[in-house]
């Protein structure tokens, strides 16, 4: 296009193509997503952090277009805060994925925002709760989200379980965004962790295992040497 | 301090009414003007003391050159400085928007320094609420209490916070120098070679840049703008004397007429001469 003399990316809205989960596990809640942000086919960051804070406790995952999803992020993220002051008490979970939902659900014609609500209140533990495109709004125990989920819907069928241990469920949440990454295109980079519990929120950064290792599946019909 | 996120201001936000005619005229043949563009290569990187941005100096009307020598890095605050790359008209209307309300934000809130992320914020919210219409791209950076911060704003509202990143046609090219050559923790003149280098490498494999490399420093008590860091196209020095020595044309006949003009009217305007 002569116009933009080669820039292909300024003719494409940012989007976060992405992989993001999130699960509930004994004493809190997990989330992971990959960190690539694209415009068309241009990565425009790859080290992008979709683990979004809304309050210390509780935070969201974010697919769908990049402006989108910020400025939800940002507005609820202040309603919260501002709802905090004024109710001089911790906003739940579920008041949170409300609020995002009722953005999501009266702005869905114009608006590109997949969800993935999750955090920790005292009132009822750990809570995932899903926001996808349309704005409805769905409390799961274990839930995916992103264009690189379609590629693990078998994989989290087979391997959850309800209520694992801390670490069991990292390792779960990690090869799951890493299965999902190595076969879509919109999603790659590292993959971000984020373990909340009563005591706050714990950050881990994966980097993907090296191309020299054996890979995690082969085919049924080539022999391994 | 709610900003105006869903609200309709009819008399300040764009006016789409002729979109409908515009649309009309061009399928009757109407050729319309095309909007001067920066081509451009623009790029920030931190270091370990501050931020360093770079731009080339061309913008371009479609395959047309019309600025040879423009500038494209623009100081917000003395501790904030812009690069944008885009449609000239939209990125200098931002300016004037950042400058101003960025100075009434300090005033305001009687800081001695405005934190990066307060125009980075307020930013984004503006390009959301025009939908992408708002046709250019911002790196931001600057040094504040925090530390040294760059910022990219896309046109539709959304950022990203990077330690180095590129815009404009030309940020592929400069991406690779990027990518190859940063690390953390460099110093001042490490930085800037770097990006002088970044751009020197958009100017030369795209065609929507060129010229001269311009840098900017901002550290933590000043910065600096350096224009013309590096000059990588300039006029070529004519080596003969091409000028055409009188007499080359022979004269064969020469006659004077006198054009006779009537005064009608005398009016004189003395001229203010300060």
């Amino acid at each position: 296009m002569d116009a933009h003399l080669g820039c292909d990316f300024l003719d494409h809205p940012v989007s976060t193509g992405t992989t993001i989960m999130a699960v509930e596990f004994n004493g809190g809640v997990i989330i992971g997503a990959d960190s690539r942000t694209s415009t068309g086919s241009y990565v425009a960051n790859r080290v992008t952090d979709k683990l979004t804070r809304i309050t210390d406790k509780i935070y969201c995952c974010r697919s769908g277009s990049a402006a989108d999803t910020q400025a939800i992020a940002d507005i609820v993220s202040y309603s919260t805060y501002f709802f905090e002051n004024q109710n001089n008490r911790d906003a739940l979970v579920s008041e949170v994925a409300a609020e995002f939902r009722k953005f999501c659900y009266n702005y869905r014609d114009t608006i590109t925002a997949g969800i993935i609500v999750a955090g920790y209140d005292d009132v009822n533990g750990g809570q995932v709760y899903s926001v996808p495109l349309g704005g409805m709004l769905i409390r799961q125990s274990c839930t995916i989200g992103g264009s690189g989920s379609s590629f693990i819907y078998g994989f989290v069928r087979e391997n959850y379980k309800e209520q694992m241990e801390k670490e069991e469920c990292v390792e779960f949440v990690k090869k799951a965004v890493f299965h999902a990454m190595f076969h879509d295109g919109s999603s790659g980079g590292v993959c971000r962790v984020g373990i909340i519990t009563k005591d706050g929120i714990e950050r881990r950064v994966f980097f993907a295992p090296s191309v020299d290792e054996k890979p995690a599946m082969t085919p049924a019909s080539v022999t391994v040497r | 301090m709610l900003n105006n996120f869903a609200t309709l201001d009819e008399e300040r936000g764009f006016s789409f009414r002729n979109c409908k005619r515009n649309a009309q005229l061009v399928a009757n043949g109407f050729i319309p003007p095309k909007a001067i563009k920066t081509g451009t290569t623009i790029c920030g990187v931190t270091y370990k003391d501050g931020v360093v941005l770079g731009c080339d100096t061309r913008t371009t009307i479609g395959n047309i050159i019309w600025e040879k020598k423009c500038e494209k890095i623009y100081k917000i605050q003395n501790n904030i400085f812009v690069a944008g790359a885009g449609t000239a008209a939209d990125m200098d209307g931002m300016v004037k928007w950042m400058r101003s309300n960025m100075e009434l934000h300090r005033l305001n809130t009687n800081r001695k320094i405005v934190p990066v992320i307060t125009l980075v914020t307020t930013l984004s919210h503006h390009f959301f609420r025009y939908g992408g219409a708002i046709s250019c791209v911002f790196l931001i950076g600057g040094v504040d209490n925090n530390g040294p911060h760059l910022h990219v704003v896309y046109k539709h509202g959304s950022k990203m916070k990077l330690p180095y990143a590129t815009m404009g046609s030309g940020s592929y090219a400069a991406m690779t120098i990027l990518e190859t050559r940063w690390k953390p923790d460099m110093t001042e003149q490490e930085a800037k070679e770097l990006v002088a280098d970044a751009i020197t490498s958009g100017v030369v494999n795209d065609l929507g840049s060129g010229t001269n490399v311009n840098l900017c420093v901002i550290r933590k008590s000043s910065s600096e703008k350096i224009n013309g860091y590096r000059e990588i196209c300039g006029n070529g020095k004519r080596i003969l004397d091409y000028s055409i020595k009188h007499g080359t044309t022979g004269i064969i006949s020469e006659t004077i007429k006198k054009i006779e003009l009537d005064v009608i009217e005398e009016q004189i305007e003395k001229m203010e001469v300060e």
